[in-house]
């Protein structure tokens, strides 16, 4: 920003409050804690503002700095406690911050995040090729690591719960990242090769044949330029669930990291929104993250309810028409299974398709006879198993047809 | 630079009500010269704070509504190719270099918003409305046009900005903004009013509504925001029904409870809320504003 050079009253702030400005760079630093982006920018901003005379009262000052420094809905809701704990040491605000901060879906990250902070930006690049970089030695399995890709393949056809040595699994996980990969690379490449124009775009033919003097020689064509596939993932995080929690969790992770549209949820009792959490780059650290979220489950599956949920608060900001649903479940509904089908059903209106993955489809015998699945199939569009990775492969040809 | 309270009252004057904050977030803007982006459901107002703030400085309004394809050619400059083209017919064999540069002149250059937008003597609000509609790519150069104001037309070299705008940026949220454009801006978030802006957004607005009516009104509204609808109503939305309710003659909403249901038509916009909305609730509400 241009202005940023001209800061007014510098030389005030040097000599009068270094006391402030020392201050400010800690409440920069709390800000940056909790999760707003932060930068310099802002700091010397944050400062002009102070020598500017918004320091005259609280209220306008919190103001200020609100506008400053939020940059979405939940910065700017969380600020007001934030500030009032910091400049003002309320204590019932900064216990209510606390309260309110583990509702939010990227609350664990608090902690960690100051721990990251910490580290050099190189250092991320180096865990995104070696995953597990932080997790092995707990792991154990460090030498077989760098063999993952080579050996997926004996794992591809294995179920997932089947798997009980840690390697094993290290790999599995491995794997299901790489595949979100290449599901990624392979729709791009398609919608390339595709552009070819079936319009022809006057203006510009017109402009590149000046130099013919305006006849149309050289055509220009247009098409409709194709929008990537948003893939919004839904997780089923309950107890009957959790053999296969892991696995999935991990291909939520490289489906976030490779797709340039991509939103994850969680849901057991309730219904949580992760992709925050998931962003961060360490797989290894996210999944511990989310471990915890999940592990508070257990007990049954509401999918009605936070399916409801999901439709009430985000799919108006998260679903467009070119939008997949994947919802990873066994189906097995402990809420009421009219809600269920209803909820289904306005998901079905606002998405393209909806993908209902259920790991249990492949066990022998089974049959989708529970009253959940059974309210939800109408409304699904491709109802697969998922319970290896050669079946998580398999949906790619048809993601890539949306 | 003028003063939180000056805004303040230039903006009650212009007839937006505004919320506490947004004063300070005008002022700041100017303070700081950040472009200001709102956020907040649809229809509740932040186009409106644009207009506002236009006649806060009593200068033009440049809007840009952003839409999915929207590109350089129809957001920042074009050249007119007809009129080049007629040029270069009728000087058909003068020289080459001459007619040249007489067709890549600013006669033959047309501005569209935001190359207006810096070329203005005094600086005008520009507006980018829905911004979460366009493509990622309009936003990263839209990011690179907010921090230099400055554009390079490669025919006609570079364009510096003779004023820096007052700029708004508007998002409904269809669509994740990126981190850099909103650390760009100042960020101010725009809630539905409580009863009694919104009973004084309609007193602003609507010529005929007394008092104790767009008390009532702005009471039933925000009850009616508490049910459990698809598509909750924004303040455009109680102005209509307030405009409707004053046309028709009402003065009270307990005189005329089936006039009262009838006309929810302009605040339930989807069959299933209308369904939903039976005379019993419309009833139940109503008694709980009077």
């Amino acid at each position: 920003m241009s202005c940023c050079g001209t800061t007014p009253g510098y030389p005030e702030i040097d000599e009068v409050s270094r006391l402030v400005s020392t201050k400010l760079a800690g409440f920069l630093k709390t800000l940056r804690d909790a999760g707003f982006a932060v930068g310099l920018h802002e700091g010397r901003d944050a400062a002009a503002l102070m020598a500017a005379g918004y320091v005259e009262k609280p209220s306008l000052l919190r103001s200020a700095f609100k506008h400053l420094f939020s940059a979405r809905k939940t910065d700017w809701e969380k600020f007001d406690g934030l500030f009032d704990a910091f400049w003002l040491g309320k204590r019932v605000r900064s216990r209510s911050l606390t309260i309110g901060s583990t509702k939010a879906a990227n609350s664990p990250s608090l902690k960690s995040l100051q721990d990251r902070n910490s580290e050099p930006v190189g250092s991320e690049a180096a865990t995104d090729q070696l995953p597990s970089a932080d997790d092995a030695p707990e792991q154990g399995g460090g030498e077989g690591r760098r063999e993952g890709a080579s050996r997926a393949d004996n794992l591809a056809e294995i179920d997932f719960r089947k798997m009980a040595d840690p390697g094993q699994i290290e790999q599995a996980h491995a794997a299901a990242a790489q595949l979100a990969k290449s599901l990624r690379t392979r729709l791009t490449r398609r919608d390339l090769t595709r552009r070819r124009g079936y319009r022809l775009d006057l203006r510009r033919t017109i402009h590149g044949n000046i130099s013919h003097g305006g006849v149309p020689i050289s055509l220009v064509r247009r098409q409709r330029k194709p929008k990537p596939l948003r893939l919004v993932v839904l997780l089923d995080a309950s107890g009957s669930m959790s053999l296969y929690t892991g696995v999935f969790l991990r291909f939520i992770h490289g489906v976030l990291d490779e797709f340039r549209e991509a939103e994850a949820f969680l849901f057991h009792t309730r219904l949580a929104y992760v992709s925050d959490a998931m962003k961060e780059k360490d797989a290894a650290r996210a999944l511990d993250r989310l471990s915890v979220m999940a592990q508070g489950a257990g007990g049954g599956t509401r999918i009605g309810e936070s399916l409801q949920t999901f439709n009430r608060w985000h799919a108006a900001r998260v679903l467009h028409s070119r939008c997949c649903v994947m919802i990873v479940s066994d189906g097995y509904e402990t809420g009421d299974a009219a809600l269920l089908g209803r909820e289904m059903a306005a998901l079905a209106r606002r998405c393209r398709r909806i993908i209902w993955l259920n790991p249990m489809m492949a066990w022998q015998g089974y049959r989708p006879e529970a009253a959940g699945i059974k309210a939800a199939l109408p409304h699904v569009d491709l109802y697969a198993p998922a319970n290896t990775l050669q079946s998580l492969a398999a949906l790619e040809p048809y993601l890539a047809r949306l | 630079m003028k003063d939180r309270e000056e805004i303040a009252q230039a903006l009650a004057a212009s007839g937006y009500i505004a919320d506490g904050e947004l004063a300070t977030a005008i002022s700041l803007m100017q303070l700081l010269r950040r472009p200001l982006l709102l956020e907040g459901e649809a229809g509740v107002g932040k186009t409106e704070v644009a207009k506002a703030l236009a006649a806060v400085h009593a200068t033009e309004l440049i809007r840009l509504q952003c839409y999915e394809g929207l590109d350089q050619s129809a957001a920042l400059y074009e050249w007119n190719y007809q009129r080049q083209l007629l040029a270069i017919q009728a000087h058909r064999g003068g020289d080459a270099d001459a007619i040249e540069d007489q067709i890549f002149s600013e006669k033959y250059l047309l501005e569209r918003p935001l190359l207006a937008a810096i070329r203005r003597d005094t600086p005008p609000v520009l507006l980018i409305d829905e911004i979460d509609r366009a493509d990622d790519e309009f936003e990263a150069f839209l990011l690179e046009l907010l921090s230099d104001f400055q554009v390079s037309i490669p025919e006609l070299g570079t364009i510096s900005a003779t004023t820096i705008p007052h700029v708004v940026l508007t998002s409904n949220g269809t669509r994740e903004l990126s981190d850099a454009l909103r650390r760009r801006c100042l960020y101010h978030y725009v809630d539905y009013p409580d009863v009694d802006r919104e009973a004084r957004i309609i007193m602003a607005r609507i010529s005929g509504a007394g008092a104790s009516l767009s008390l009532q009104i702005a009471r039933m509204v925000e009850s009616i925001r508490k049910e459990e609808l698809r598509k909750v109503p924004g303040v455009a939305e109680t102005l209509d029904w307030a405009a409707a309710l004053v046309g028709i003659g009402v003065r009270d909403l307990q005189e005329a409870p089936e006039t009262i249901h009838d006309t929810l038509m302009c605040l339930l916009k989807t069959h299933e809320d209308r369904a939903r909305f039976k005379p019993e609730v419309t009833a139940r509400l109503l008694g709980k504003v009077a």
